[in-house]
């Protein structure tokens, strides 16, 4: 067993948005209340210091500026720990029979033998005391590691996490999906779809929780107790 | 192994043909019937609550699971296969509907002449034309006789569109180019998105021929001729790689499984994964005796029948003949053998992702609605000064956009791919992003083929199956050709900035192209160059059918199923009307 770690974060550094990327169980303290100088947010995979690089990283690839919100106000972190303990992690969806052609062609796909949870163990090894340098050295280190698998899983995590559904862990009060206009699962646009030719059409998100009024259980829950 | 009690007839596989299949003869006949499907139960109801991208449209929740069964690739004869870890270029399913329940539905027919592409393709411009390493050959039954069956599935998936052909009657608006059909579609076509409307008006200013795309999807309230009521599309979105939550796209749940609950005769089995089909002989040649199974439990079971019916997919059809041994396996080396050639994967690729101006709400859509053109198709595109043969269609899509999936194209000129250029870049063209795809043929190659892989195996041990196939000349300069051309219509779109696609290099398993994977178990009218016969009856094992797109003996344009469908009601005719009353070769 683990020692349990978490993440913690100050309540104003994230602007008060994190009521869904809670553990579930947390999720009922509502963490946006003034009064609370920082969160705690229990970890399923990471330790304390990989999120915090982690957090730090998926910031230099969708930072958050004057373009809008970012990997931060989304909660990307806590997407990819969740994801990282979860069946995503351990490789269920792939087929993990060797022999294994490290250097196999690119149009094969990846072919490695590590899981997503091996991956990143790894190249966060390469990537100490991240979260303490300036953005600029930041960016130096990344962009050294720019071609490697890790960096491709953290960059395809960091999109996900930013607008997957806010169950997941990532999406954090819909931010991502805001941004970019995405209204999430609507049950119906048979009035809208053939008007509104050439003008942007934004209704309000809504999350999957909402529209079928109750909870969903998301994959990655499938391995807790 | 336990053996169970022997039943008239067996079929293998609960997706869209086998369920046919169990309703055609669970209605017309008293057999009794036992449909083994390897996946889980599903229904309608359970759709809703799956309405999330990350689970269904990025971890392939509806597929089939990798890490149990994959097949291995490579391009060559000579080079080593490696295993397809996770499914990109094709999407196989799994559970009942099979492949069907997370589709995209666009239901159009072949071009008659791809049912004789041989015989046209040397008529029209010589031998000289056809390209090297080809294996092209006749179906052995042609359009004219399908037409009917094809009509018939149109009824009961219910099909929204329009005709271009009523008895060889061309009618604006619809396809001029189809075949001709018997009677217009059930229902008018769906409601066209601002994207799809814009790839329409550009095609027509450029001389083409736009039409919207058929689609088993409702565009109205539709009752089909077995009853089964169905509500009109809601353009949700969340449709392709998923089910639909109110029935409106047709699946195998929502068309054929109700009529079957209602039959005594017919039982559906799942979890339970087909290993064998089991034969009197050891040789080549036979009669099938019934199939083992392992079901959920791990157990193995024995289950006897007098008719088998094979309908898991290409995949899974080419995998249970060679692991059965049943047929001669195709060796490229020799020419010898028939069982795993031809196999074909339709070229389909984004010949022009367009940047444009406007706003185009691509979050509303559904499925594979859109509009498309066939002016450059088959043998409607005039070939004897191109360096290629046959052609295919450009359609602009409106499939409902999930964010994940498309967050982050940009124009070539943008060079970063993460950090804020990026970013800002990436959510200006969110939203103004559309693609100009197109879909062709690939002809059937000598070296492409199908057989078992030497090294890795599947979750029951077995070796996985092995796919050898690679793009040619043919493909490559078609895509060439196509590229330009699907730039020009996004030009008359206009788009500001436009990606060309780069050009085919070797097939890529990661890419989606289509789940449309012909070949292996083709048809042909004699047993030296068919594995099944034009009944789709085995023709060295009589009691054994196979049903589905492995029994093309090449691809068209068109997407398959509704060729797929057609078949599979032409066999069960053969079956009720002629076999059942003598259990022969019906060819
Ligand atoms: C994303 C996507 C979009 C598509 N869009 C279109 C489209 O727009 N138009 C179109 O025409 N086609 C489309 N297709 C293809 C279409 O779904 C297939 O052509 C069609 O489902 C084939 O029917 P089938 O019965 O042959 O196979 P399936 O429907 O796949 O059924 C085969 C069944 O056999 C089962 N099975 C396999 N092996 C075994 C075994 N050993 N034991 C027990 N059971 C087994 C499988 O689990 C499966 O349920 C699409 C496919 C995908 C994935
Ligand atoms: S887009 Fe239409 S057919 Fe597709 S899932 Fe939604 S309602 Fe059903």
């Amino acid at each position: 067993m683990r020692r349990r770690q978490f993440l913690v974060l100050s309540a104003a550094s994230i602007g008060g948005v994190l009521v869904y990327s809670l553990d579930r169980r947390a999720s009922r303290l509502f963490a946006q209340e003034k009064s609370s100088q920082s969160l705690k947010i229990p970890l399923r995979f990471f330790t304390e210091a990989e999120a915090l690089i982690v957090a730090a990283a998926a910031s230099r690839i969708f930072p958050s500026d004057d373009s809008g919100p970012g990997a931060k106000e989304a909660g990307v972190v806590i997407y990819i720990d969740r994801q990282l303990a979860g069946p995503y992690g351990r490789d269920r969806y792939r087929y993990t029979q060797g022999p294994f052609v490290e250097d196999a062609p690119r149009e094969f796909g990846y072919q490695g033998k590590a899981t997503p949870r091996e991956v990143y163990r790894e190249g966060l090894k390469d990537l100490k005391g991240f979260d303490r340098l300036s953005p600029e050295e930041q960016d130096k280190q990344l962009r050294q590691i720019e071609s490697s698998h890790f960096f491709a899983l953290l960059r395809q995590n960091t999109i996900e996490g930013m607008f997957c559904d806010p169950m997941h862990g990532g999406n954090a009060d819909m931010v991502g999906w805001q941004l970019i206009g995405f209204p999430g699962p609507r049950m119906s646009n048979y009035a809208d779809v053939d008007k509104h030719y050439g003008e942007a059409f934004r209704p309000k998100p809504v999350s999957l929780q909402q529209v079928v009024g109750r909870k969903v259980r998301p994959s990655e829950d499938e391995d807790l107790k | 192994m336990k053996t169970l009690r022997s039943t008239d007839v067996v079929i293998i596989g609960g997706g869209w043909t086998g369920l046919l299949m169990a309703k055609e003869l669970g209605s017309r006949t008293a057999l009794s019937v036992v449909v083994l499907e390897r996946g889980g139960p599903r229904k309608t109801q359970d759709y809703a609550a799956d309405m999330d991208e990350l689970d269904y449209f990025v971890r392939l929740h509806m597929m089939q699971d990798p890490s149990r069964e994959t097949v291995t690739l490579r391009h060559s004869p000579s080079e080593r296969a490696l295993p397809i870890r996770q499914f990109g270029a094709f999407l196989p399913g799994s559970g009942i509907g099979g492949t069907g329940e997370h589709w995209g539905a666009v239901y159009p027919r072949l071009l008659p002449d791809c049912f004789e592409l041989y015989s046209k393709t040397v008529g029209k411009y010589g031998v000289k034309k056809l390209p090297e390493g080809h294996s092209m050959q006749d179906w052995g039954i042609t359009y004219d006789e399908l037409e009917p069956y094809y009509a018939r599935s149109e009824r009961e998936l219910g099909v929204s569109g329009k005709a271009g052909n009523l008895k060889g009657k061309k009618i604006e608006g619809g396809n001029i180019f189809e075949g001709w059909r018997s009677s217009e579609y059930p229902m008018p076509p769906v409601k066209t998105p601002y994207f799809s409307d814009l790839f329409g008006k550009a095609t027509k200013s450029l001389g083409y021929h736009p039409f919207s795309n058929p689609v088993a999807i409702n565009s109205e309230h539709y009752t089909n001729p077995d009853g089964m009521s169905r509500a009109a599309c809601a353009f949700c979105g969340y449709c392709e790689r998923l089910g639909c939550m109110i029935g409106a796209k047709a699946q195998p749940t929502n068309t054929f499984l109700p009529v079957i609950q209602k039959q005594k005769s017919v039982s559906i089995r799942t979890g339970t994964s087909v290993r064998r089909i089991v034969k009197d002989t050891a040789e080549a040649y036979g009669k099938a005796r019934g199939v083992t199974y392992i079901d959920v439990s791990g157990e193995e079971i024995f289950q006897p029948a007098d008719l088998v019916i094979l309908a898991s997919w290409t995949l899974g059809n080419n995998h249970l003949l060679l692991l059965s041994g049943i047929g001669n396996p195709y060796n490229p080396a020799t020419g010898k053998g028939i069982l795993g050639k031809n196999l074909t994967h339709q070229v389909s690729f984004p010949a022009a992702q367009s940047f444009l101006e406007k706003p185009l709400n691509r979050f509303m859509g559904a499925g594979g609605i859109g509009m498309r053109i066939a002016d450059l198709e088959g043998d409607v595109l005039d070939q004897s000064n191109l360096p290629f043969i046959r052609g295919g269609i450009f359609q602009g899509h409106s499939v409902g956009y999930q964010p994940i999936a498309i967050f982050g194209s940009v124009p070539r000129s943008v060079k970063s791919r993460w950090g804020a250029e990026w970013k800002k870049a990436s959510i200006e063209y969110y939203d103004r992003t559309g693609t100009v795809s197109f879909s062709g043929e690939q002809i059937p190659y000598k070296g492409n083929y199908i057989d078992l892989d030497p090294t890795y195996k599947d979750h029951a041990g077995d070796p996985l199956l092995r796919l050898t196939i690679n793009w040619r000349e043919n493909e490559r300069k078609m895509v060439e050709y196509m590229t330009a051309k699907g730039v020009e219509i996004a030009r008359a779109m206009g788009a500001k900035e436009i990606n060309p696609f780069p050009g085919y290099g070797d097939y890529d398993v990661t890419r989606y192209q289509s789940t449309h994977l012909q070949g292996g178990t083709i048809m042909a009218p004699s047993p030296e160059r068919g594995v099944v016969n034009t009944f789709l009856q085995h023709w060295q094992v009589p009691n054994l059918f196979i049903l589905g797109a492995s029994t093309f003996p090449n691809t068209g344009s068109a997407n398959p199923t509704p060729t797929i469908l057609a078949l599979t009601y032409r066999t069960a005719d053969a079956i009720v009307d002629r076999y059942l009353k003598n259990p022969a070769p019906l060819a």
